[in-house]
Formats: C-alpha cells, structure tokens, sequence
C-alpha cells in the first residue's frame, strides 16, 4: 500500500493536514475533554461558577427516576423507529422491485420524503394533527364528532412522534433496500423457485439472509438518527412533552442535555448526562464492531 | 394469465394507496400553501390561488428569505470547507510517507464517535469566549472538516492505478500540480456524492444553531420554522407557513436531483472498494 506514498515533503504534509487537526482538535476532542471536566463540576454559564463536586452528579442522575423514565422512553422510541422503519421499507422496497409498468415512478415517488428534514416533518405533522384547525380533527370532528388533543395526551402524542420520525426516514431505508434488491444474485432465486420454494419460503430462507449486511447497516444509521436527529421533530411537535409520571413522555436522552444545560443551565448536570451518552454510543459502536464480523458479507 | 392480471393491478393498487400516504403530507402542505383565510384551517384540499401572496408574506413578513440566505452560507460554507479540508488530508494519508501515519487516521475516525450534539454544553462555552456568539463562523467552523470526507476520499485515492502517479512524476509534476489534474478529476463522483452529503447535513442544522445563534439576523430557517409558526400557535398563519416550508424543501431536493446520479455511483465505487 505504502508504494503509493512517494511524497516526502513533510512541512507540505503538516501543512495540508493542518486544517483538519485544528478543526478536529478544536471543535471535537477539547470540547469532549472539557466536557468530561464540567461533568465534574457543578458550573453554570450564567453566573460563570464551577464548584468540584466529583461524581457527585452521576449518582444524582443514576437516583434519578425521572433520568430512568427517559432512558426507558427513548429505548422504547429507538426500539419502534428502528423496527417499523425497517419493515416499511423492506415490505415497500419488495412491492416496488416488482415487474410492472410504472415502477420507477412509484418508486422516486417514495423516495421523496428524505429531502424533508426533521424539522420540516415536525412542522408539516404539526399542522396536520393541531387540535383545532388541522386536517385530521377536521375531518374525525365531522365524521364521527370527536376532536383528540394529539399532542396533551401522552400516548397520542408518543406514538404521534414515532410515526413521523419512521415516516421521515422511510425515504431512506427504502433507497437502500431497492438498491440492495437489484443486486440480488439472480441464479439463487431462480434456483430456489426451481426447487419449489413459495414466494414466502424464498423471502424468508433466501432474499432475507442475503440482505443481512445491508439490514445490519440500516439498524444502526437508522439507531443514530432516532438517538440525535429526531431532537428537532420533538422540539416542533411536543417540546418533550407532555408529561407522564416524572417526566415528558418525550423528553428523550438528548432533549433532556438541552433542557438542562440551556433552559436550566445547570451546565456540569447537562454534561454528566452528555458523558453517560458518549458512553452508550461507545457501546453501541463497539456492538457494531463485534456483530459486524459475524456477518456474512457474501464475498 | 388472468390470476396473474389481478395480481399485477393489486399490487399498483397497494402502491397507489401507500404513495398517496407516504406523499400525504407533503401533497397537503402544498394544497394547502395556495389557501388563504379560513379555507387553510378546514378540511378543504381544493387548491386555490393564493401560493404567490403566502410565499410574498413568508418571504418578507415572516423573514424566510432572511433564513434561507443564512441557510446557504452555513450549507455552502460548510460544504466548501469539507471538501477542501478533506481532499488535501486524504491527499497525505495516502500519497505522502510520513510517520504516525495510521495513529493519525485513527485518530480522525475516532472523531465519528464525538457526536456535535452531545458536545454542545462545552462547544456553547467555547465559541462563546472566541467570541462567536450570533455569526456565521460559530456554524461554520467547526463543521469545516470532515472524518467520513477523509475516508470516503482516501479510499477512493488508493483505488487510482500507481501508474498515473508515476506519469504525473516522470512529468515533473508536484503534489499540487497532481492533485489537481490527476487527482480530482478522476474523483468527481466521489466528490459529488460528499458535496451532496454534507450539503444536506449543513442545511438540516438545527440543535447547534437553535442554542448558539440567539439573534435572528444569523438564523437558519431549520430553527427560523419555529418563529414562522409563532409562540400563540392559535393565530399561526398556516398558509404562509407550508408555503416556507416548501421554499426549504426545495434547496436538498435540487441537490439530489443535481447529484443523486454522483451519489449513488460514489457510494456503488467506494462499496466496491
């Protein structure tokens, strides 16, 4: 590999690698080693104190059972966004790959909703389910003379979030998925029909293990996104809330830094709980790495 | 063949009806931005003629021109600046022999595992003191370089035959002169599919810029929905606001339709090593 390096100025090299380190250095590892020393303090940006405190704020938050609620409600939230998402997208992805006329059209049709970001679906979600004017309640009030508070009722307003963050993604899983279908190896599905498999036989024993890498890959893009990018979707459609039991019923892990660290500014709590996550993305990285090599990438 | 009829028309029924659910929402935002007056707050979805005078009073009223012109400087700037950043680092990593090499690139591919939006507390409290609070540089410079760029580029550099290093060199061409006319134009697709990535990446901003820009003369429209909307959601003025939300969809719609063809064959090239 190294035969390709025939360059030898290493003043150059330093310097075209200077605006990365600086970018990187600067705004990814200093933030993320300030923000393991502000875990340990109590700090607020206001008044610009910090107190030492150790690990004092990890163990309020570990006691924490509104800290638990959150993290309960946003596995249960990752949990359905990764699980409907991908089975939309594979049940649409097979009925668009099918041989019939027009099948390109639906199928840019379908793609469509992955140039909408979070907030844009946020917003058109919000109109569309506001209690008084918006188009659902309008036509529920006029059919059968009922009118939901979507977003006052806990589980309405849950499952309202859950349903846009699949819709906005679908676009998504779908790309992929109709990408992965066409580069099926033909030869094995005519063997399997040849062999008698039902159309079922062959989804389940042939096209389903053959798209593992690409099911494995769409678990975690799609685990990121419920776990950071929805935070603009919740903050145009609930806020994080309403409230059940401790807390917003939408107040995932993320939105839960934001309350913390800019609407209460308790900036070293926001951080203990900014480090806990870091923690669990290692994890989930790690997870990633290890499943990863079971995988049977077909080659 | 008449079993295998009906089967074929159940199946463009079910896409039918998934498509019209799935486009749903945007089908209604665009009805509903030519409405005006009560017609927007009822369940009417007859099209009306009022889409130029919502996009005139989004536009000017509610300040979305102002949002969209700062969303094109974050999403330029940034884009700009990754691409740059990213093509002269990969150009080291692999073209240049120096030492530490796969520390250094491990190095920025740990930077995959920072997330921006859990370093916000302290990233908040830095570009405060450098002084950035309100402009364009607080959402633009720490987004100027890019870990998945470099590795998208230097996998692609190391599929480009030797040979035409060699050529380059015999020609008594320096490394700039090779990464410009060797280099990138054997890269478009590569660079198309980045360009289109952090395009979109940079104009979807909205935690960062939501807490660091407080004045609306720097905001990005994904946050400057919000003040579209309004605070007494009662008196929004909904027309108006599907009408922007148009106006924001269509900057990343372009962009896919410019580069999509570049994506899918950068990522088909870099899938296939």
């Amino acid at each position: 590999m190294d035969n390709l390096a025939v360059f030898k100025n290493r003043w150059l090299a330093l310097l075209m690698l200077l605006p990365t380190l600086v970018v990187l250095g600067v705004f990814l590892y200093y933030p993320a080693l300030e923000t393991l020393r502000l875990s340990l303090y109590r700090a607020n940006f206001v008044f610009q104190t910090e107190t030492f405190v150790g690990l004092s704020q990890f163990r309020q938050l570990l006691t924490d059972p509104s800290y638990y609620q959150s993290l309960l409600q946003t596995v249960i939230f990752c949990a359905l966004v990764v699980a409907l998402g991908l089975a939309f997208g594979l049940s649409l992805a097979i009925l668009v790959n099918q041989p019939i006329r027009g099948a390109a059209v639906y199928r840019s049709l379908l793609l469509y909703p992955y140039a909408l970001s979070p907030a844009i679906a946020g917003t058109l979600w919000l109109f569309m389910f506001n209690p008084e004017v918006g188009l659902v309640n309008n036509i529920l009030r006029s059919l059968f003379g009922i009118a939901p508070r979507w977003l006052d009722n806990p589980i309405l307003a849950f499952g309202l979030v859950t349903f846009a963050a699949v819709w906005k993604n679908l676009g998504y899983n779908l790309a992929f998925y109709i990408a992965a279908l066409q580069n099926l190896p033909g030869e094995l599905l005519e063997a399997a029909a040849l062999d008698g498999a039902t159309p079922w036989q062959r989804f389940r024993h042939v096209i389903l293990p053959l798209l593992s890498p690409i099911t494995f890959f769409l678990i975690f893009v799609n685990l990121t996104y419920a776990i950071f990018d929805t935070f603009s979707l919740v903050d145009i459609l609930t806020a994080g809330g309403p409230t059940l039991g401790k807390t917003g019923i939408t107040t995932f892990l993320i939105y839960r830094v934001y309350q913390d660290g800019f609407q209460n500014f308790q900036t070293g709590f926001a951080a203990a709980q900014a480090i806990l996550m870091l923690a669990m993305v290692g994890a989930i990285t790690a997870l990633q790495f290890r499943a990863g090599r079971g995988i049977n990438y077909g080659a | 063949m008449a079993r295998r009829a009906v089967q074929t028309a159940l199946i463009h029924l079910t896409l039918i009806v998934v498509v019209l659910l799935v486009g749903f929402p945007l089908l209604f935002a665009l009805i509903k931005a030519t409405q005006t007056g009560a017609a927007v707050n009822s369940a009417n979805v007859i099209p009306s003629t009022h889409l130029w005078d919502n996009l005139v009073s989004a536009w000017n009223g509610a300040k979305l021109g102002l949002y969209i012109r700062n969303s094109f400087v974050v999403a330029v700037g940034i884009t700009v600046l990754k691409v740059i950043t990213s093509s002269l680092a990969a150009m080291v990593l692999v073209y240049f022999r120096i030492p530490a090499k796969s520390l250094l690139f491990t190095l920025i591919l740990l930077t995959l595992m920072l997330p921006t939006d859990l370093l916000v507390v302290a990233l908040f409290d830095l570009v405060n003191k450098l002084g950035w609070a309100n402009t364009y540089q607080a959402v633009i410079v720490p987004f100027a370089a890019s870990a998945t760029g470099i590795f998208l580029l230097r996998q692609h550099f190391m599929n480009i035959p030797g040979s035409l290093l060699d050529a380059a060199r015999i020609d008594g061409a320096g490394p700039f002169r090779f990464l410009l006319s060797v280099l990138v134009p054997l890269s478009w697709n590569t660079i198309g599919a980045l360009t289109l990535i952090q395009f979109i990446y940079g104009w979807e901003q909205y935690l960062w810029p939501l807490i660091i820009i407080r004045d609306s003369s720097h905001q990005v429209i994904q946050v400057g929905l919000k003040s579209l909307i309004g605070q007494a959601s009662g008196q929004t003025d909904w027309g108006m606001v599907m009408a922007g939300t148009l106006v924001a969809i269509l900057p990343p719609v372009i962009m896919f339709t410019l580069l999509g063809r570049q994506f899918s064959k950068g990522f088909v090239l870099s899938e296939s090593k």
